[in-house]
């Protein structure tokens, strides 16, 4: 799924960069092979370590030098003491966690800040495959069918802006991409993903 | 340790001894004289002395973790793992293994000569806890001139002393890989272990420990043995292996040996008699009953001063040590704050797994040796 899997740098993975402290303590939630904790070591000194549930994507970890514990996002954020972490990743994985509130919740317990970037279920195409076709979308973004998608939510930015005001969740930062672009403008019609930093 | 052409690494046991009248102190308040340890390395420590490795064997294992000794065609217990290229990469880290005292493979242990009579041990040899085999290797890693230990692993009972190495001195490990093994022994773990005990001392040949020069009690030791095997395996790795394949062309009507899981365990029985004493079987078990890093306190704690990294390992279908023991330990580790991977390997294997899944173990451990060796700053 995710953005742009490319080899060269992913626009998703420079924003996130961009939000994070040089020399901060990172845990990425879901950090697949670990390509953007890599990043994150490489180009921004932090520690950082990841949690991950599918075992080929651990031993890529492992390769990169990479701190990894094999387990799913649900259970693994109560292992975590009271803000260890100076920043919780959750980098396209928010919306196949089976509890995002209290997913949310708990790692806002064991972080300083959170960031969270996910696909805008409202983006354009989506809404115009919706109207014109019928069907429930699939796009670069959300190319699952819906009977095998690992995405278990599905939100907009609309929704997590309103999700943050009824939590009393502060959001810091809110970055907006189409593909490999920045958006300004109408970002819940035009922004295939979108990466917020909240804090409480 | 010499290489040959062919790869093959040439081993050679040694000998460690304490000098004569030391008195080694057990953590039963109780000492032992003259304590020998067997041991080999492999590979060569580096000028700075920061590239050691001690790895720690299981109940039945011994100094032999790799390479071949002269004339034998069968390498040491984790041979796949240990030398030129290799997970634990001889070309770089300096790899030492020792027998536990307790065990029978020339360390100390109950069929070694108590020098106060001149006769075996047999019952009177003290008994010995995982800490006390661990102090025993820190003697030895002393007498090698090391300070620091780049990394400790073991399987089973040898990840007790790799946990135990890093909880008792966590300023000499620099990391710990523990694998397939617990912090406490369980009262199902301790359980299987006394049938195995029940076995030994229920045949007559035992003799309450004094047998040495005549019959060994081979049948209870082949006993417990077969026990050990059960837990060792799934229930599908005995499926797949044996199913219910017979010997013969059809069953019979008696209680000879007929399905081939009876056959081997039987073979495994008889073969390990030949090989290991019925006394360090009790000893030892009873060590890792005994073991319980976390005693009344809580896990937390008893990580609080650890300053090692961590590599944990599990297999899926290891229903003797299944992984949710070591995950404990995992949270424990991430409470504290301390860089820990974990990985719980997918194998159909059961506990066997840590001497059969070679390839994913060492996919694991290599690199994560090599990013240990690097922030030690080589």
């Amino acid at each position: 799924m995710a953005v742009k899997k490319k080899k060269d740098l992913r626009l998703d993975h420079k924003v996130i960069g961009d939000m994070v402290d040089r020399g901060s303590m990172v845990l990425d939630m879901g950090c697949g092979e670990g390509d953007l904790l890599e990043y994150l070591v490489r180009n921004k000194g932090v520690k950082g370590s990841g949690v991950e549930i599918n075992e080929d994507a651990i031993y890529m970890c492992v390769e990169k030098g990479l701190s990894v514990s094999h387990g799913d996002i649900d259970s693994g954020l109560a292992d975590y003491p009271d803000k260890l972490f100076d920043y919780i990743i959750f980098n396209q994985t928010m919306q196949q966690v089976k509890k995002p509130r209290l997913a949310i919740t708990e790692a806002l317990r064991i972080g300083k800040k959170v960031i969270i970037g996910f696909p805008n279920f409202c983006h354009i195409n989506a809404r115009m495959q919706f109207f014109f076709m019928g069907h429930v979308p699939v796009t670069t973004n959300l190319p699952y069918e819906w009977y095998d998608t690992p995405n278990l939510h599905f939100l907009s930015v609309k929704d997590f802006e309103r999700f943050s005001r009824k939590e009393g969740i502060t959001v810091e930062k809110r970055v907006f991409i189409s593909r490999d672009r920045l958006v300004g403008f109408m970002p819940n019609l035009l922004a295939s993903d979108a990466i917020f930093q909240i804090s409480k | 340790m010499e290489t040959t052409d062919a790869q093959i690494m040439v081993a050679e046991t040694k000998f460690y001894s304490t000098p004569p009248g030391e008195d080694f102190l057990l953590e039963s308040g109780l000492t032992l004289k003259d304590l020998r340890i067997a041991y080999e390395t492999y590979g060569k420590l580096n000028a700075e002395r920061s590239n050691a490795v001690l790895l720690c064997h299981a109940l039945s294992g011994d100094a032999h973790a790799a390479g071949y000794h002269k004339g034998d065609k069968k390498p040491g217990w984790w041979d796949p793992m240990v030398g030129p290229g290799k997970a634990f990469d001889t070309d770089k880290y300096y790899v030492i293994c020792s027998n536990i005292i307790g065990g029978c493979k020339g360390s100390s242990g109950p069929n070694s000569i108590n020098p106060s009579n001149g006769k075996p041990y047999g019952l009177s040899f003290p008994i010995v806890s995982v800490g006390d085999m661990v102090n025993a290797q820190k003697k030895l890693i002393e007498f090698l001139g090391i300070e620091r230990l780049l990394c400790v692993s073991g399987g089973s009972m040898g990840g007790m002393q790799a946990l135990d190495w890093a909880v008792r001195y966590p300023d000499i490990v620099e990391s710990c890989i523990p694998v397939a093994t617990t912090y406490k022994h369980s009262a199902q773990q301790i359980a299987f272990n006394e049938v195995g005990r029940q076995a030994i001392m229920a045949d007559p040949a035992w003799n309450s420990g004094d047998y040495y020069g005549g019959e060994i009690p081979s049948r209870g030791l082949s006993v417990a043995r077969m026990v050990g095997h059960i837990t060792y395996m799934s229930s599908e790795s005995m499926d797949q292996k044996f199913g219910r394949m017979i010997k013969e062309e059809k069953l019979g009507y008696g209680f000879t040996t007929e399905f081939e899981v009876e056959g081997y365990l039987r073979y495994r029985g008889d073969s390990f008699v030949k090989r290991f004493d019925a006394n360090s079987y009790l000893y030892i078990t009873k060590a890792m009953d005994h073991f319980d890093l976390q005693k009344d306190g809580k896990l937390y704690d008893v990580f609080k001063a650890s300053r090692s990294r961590f590599l944990v390992i599990t297999f899926s279908s290891d229903w003797l040590y299944p992984p949710v023991q070591l995950k404990e330990v995992v949270k424990a580790l991430k409470m504290n704050g301390i860089d820990v991977t974990y990985c719980e390997i997918s194998s159909n294997y059961g506990h066997d797994a840590f001497l059969l899944e070679f390839e994913v173990e060492s996919k694991l451990i290599k690199f994560f040796l090599e990013k240990t060796f690097q922030k030690a700053g080589r």
